[in-house]
């Protein structure tokens, strides 16, 4: 009788209710699947837009478990442009959690890009990208990418353009967005220097008077410096994090690419 | 006998590259919203994806999708006041303040987002496709009555699969007046005059119903919405962020603001004496 007034779905029907109502496994023991396709391969990405540019970084190490497999594994992706090099393109991919899925979500958007200029006869812009890349994503929703992705560019009026997604696509446009392994790590330090949270105007008051720092696009070089404090920090303290500082500058004179070493340990 | 295992057997670089049917979809020129997805090598499918993405059921799961929300709309005699909060968690993470949870169908149709954030963005982004194409083959605008329909439908037909949303469909339209919709992943969908949706449901609802009648003013009606997120992003961990309001008129939706809570909680405090739980006195 009490089955009835427990409100949870019947064991072994469809379940899965908005209404999240808690349910106890068949016999105490969770459903086991044999069927485990992913690694987390760790490291960690970063992205900062600016007034005419964007940033995008990410680590080159590659990790399963405690077992580091290379020190070079780029997470950084051109998009779009020509040829296997992709001379002269403008948008960048970056992407961490399984690098299998993420190398296989760049090849489809790439692709995509460049079919986008031979049809179309212009560059896709990076608004269109980024809500073709959602897409992407979410024709796997149901068997998804393991993946956080960042895409960066520069929008129709040249100024810099930074997407960030879940695995299953949700995206949205921000200043500045870090995922990965050390996401936790890096996020609050970013809010609080680039979106300058819980910082307020010197001078003006006390307690409650205080007047909030306003954010306001920073420049390139103060940028730069963000993203080196930003990973050599989180090298500290996450053991998936290092070895090397790949850093990928778009501006409307093209993209700049940077290798810079971590500590290797 | 050779013919049948040629036709069964096909040589490994076969499978190698892009389908026939993938080269195809990347020669489509319209934008990709179609109803074809990959589904996992297994036999139940949904089951595996609840292993792997439903942090409720296994807090251990490897992909963490973002949920967590509170979100209204109410009836009023001034069209529908909708109002959301801002925070994305996956998990105990917070992912994002700044989430934009009224989605804009259309330039007088708005949709809200509660459950998996991609979920409600994909397909409220393919009901605007829908209510266009319903415009442009009936010549005139559709009721929100047959666009909610259209997003019920669809998730009906889903369901099981996995999809989490929980959203409310808002309009004006002359035939209708001001119409207001709830629809979730269950296959759901409810006409009515309010609603709260999302984990601060219940905080929202207990300062919307005390203080909500018909014929609220525009500016009290706002600042109902407003005071009545506030209240959950105060007692709900997984809402917070920013404050963001719109209003659903007969000539379309107007939007107020995308406004910080914390300055709003202060004013509200302090100006209105509400909040006497919390002190103000700062050592």
């Amino acid at each position: 009788m009490a089955a009835i007034f427990s409100g949870a779905p019947p064991q072994g029907g469809p379940g899965y209710s908005f209404n999240q109502t808690p349910r106890t496994a068949p016999s105490g023991l969770r459903q086991h699947h044999g069927f485990y396709p992913y690694t987390d391969n760790g490291g960690s990405t970063l992205g900062i837009s600016g007034a005419d540019f964007t940033i995008l970084a990410g680590d080159t190490r590659s990790t399963s478990g405690y077992n580091i497999n290379t020190r070079y594994a780029p997470k950084l992706f051109k998009i779009g442009g020509e040829g296997p090099d992709n001379k002269n393109a403008r948008i960048v991919l970056s992407v961490v959690g399984f690098a299998a899925d993420g190398d296989a979500l760049k090849e489809r958007l790439d692709t995509i890009v460049k079919m986008y200029k031979y049809q179309h006869g212009k560059e896709m812009s990076v608004a269109a990208c980024a809500q073709r890349l959602s897409h992407i994503l979410y024709n796997k929703r149901f068997f998804p990418y393991y993946v956080h992705a960042i895409l960066g560019g520069l929008d129709e009026e040249g100024r810099g353009a930074l997407y960030s997604y879940d695995p299953v696509g949700s995206y949205e446009r921000e200043q500045c967005r870090a995922a990965g392994a050390a996401a936790s790590l890096i996020m609050p330090f970013l809010d609080n220097q680039v979106n300058f949270k819980n910082q307020y105007e010197p001078g003006s008051g006390t307690g409650h008077d205080l007047q909030a720092k306003v954010a306001a696009p920073l420049p390139r070089d103060t940028v730069e410096e963000l993203v080196r404090d930003a990973f050599t920090s989180a090298v500290e303290r996450h053991i998936e994090v290092g070895d090397g500082l790949q850093m990928m500058i778009i501006t409307r004179d093209g993209i700049q690419e940077t290798l810079t070493p971590l500590k290797q340990d | 006998m050779d013919s049948l295992v040629a036709q069964y057997s096909r040589p490994a670089h076969a499978d190698e590259g892009q389908s026939p049917e993938e080269q195809l979809e990347l020669l489509q020129v319209t934008p990709e919203l179609s109803l074809k997805f990959a589904l996992p090598p297994v036999s139940q499918s949904s089951s595996w994806l609840r292993a792997m993405t439903d942090d409720y059921s296994n807090p251990n799961c490897p992909i963490k999708i973002a949920h967590g929300t509170t979100t209204l709309a109410f009836r009023f005699q001034g069209g529908i006041i909708v109002a959301t909060d801002s925070r994305a968690t996956a998990g105990n993470w917070i992912a994002s303040q700044t989430v934009k949870k009224v989605i804009e169908i259309n330039n007088c149709l708005l949709g809200t987002m509660a459950g998996g954030a991609a979920d409600c963005q994909y397909w409220l982004a393919y009901l605007g496709m829908q209510c266009r194409l319903h415009e442009l083959r009936h010549k005139r605008r559709i009721s929100v009555a047959a666009a909610s329909k259209i997003l019920a439908n669809l998730v009906y037909s889903y369901k099981g699969m996995g999809l989490s949303m929980g959203t409310m469909c808002a309009g004006v339209t002359p035939q209708e007046g001001p119409a207001l919709y709830y629809i979730d992943s269950d296959g759901t969908r409810l006409a009515g005059n309010l609603f709260c949706v999302g984990s601060g449901q219940t905080f929202a609802y207990g300062v919307l119903d005390a203080q909500y009648k018909y014929d609220l003013t525009d500016e009290e009606a706002l600042e109902l919405g407003r005071r009545s997120i506030l209240a959950a992003t105060h007692r709900d961990a997984y809402s917070g962020g920013f404050i963001n309001l719109y209003h659903v008129k007969e000539d379309g939706w107007v939007k107020h603001g995308f406004n910080d809570t914390n300055p709003i909680f202060w004013e509200t405090k302090l100006n209105k004496g509400e909040f006497s739980n919390v002190t103000a006195e700062m050592e």
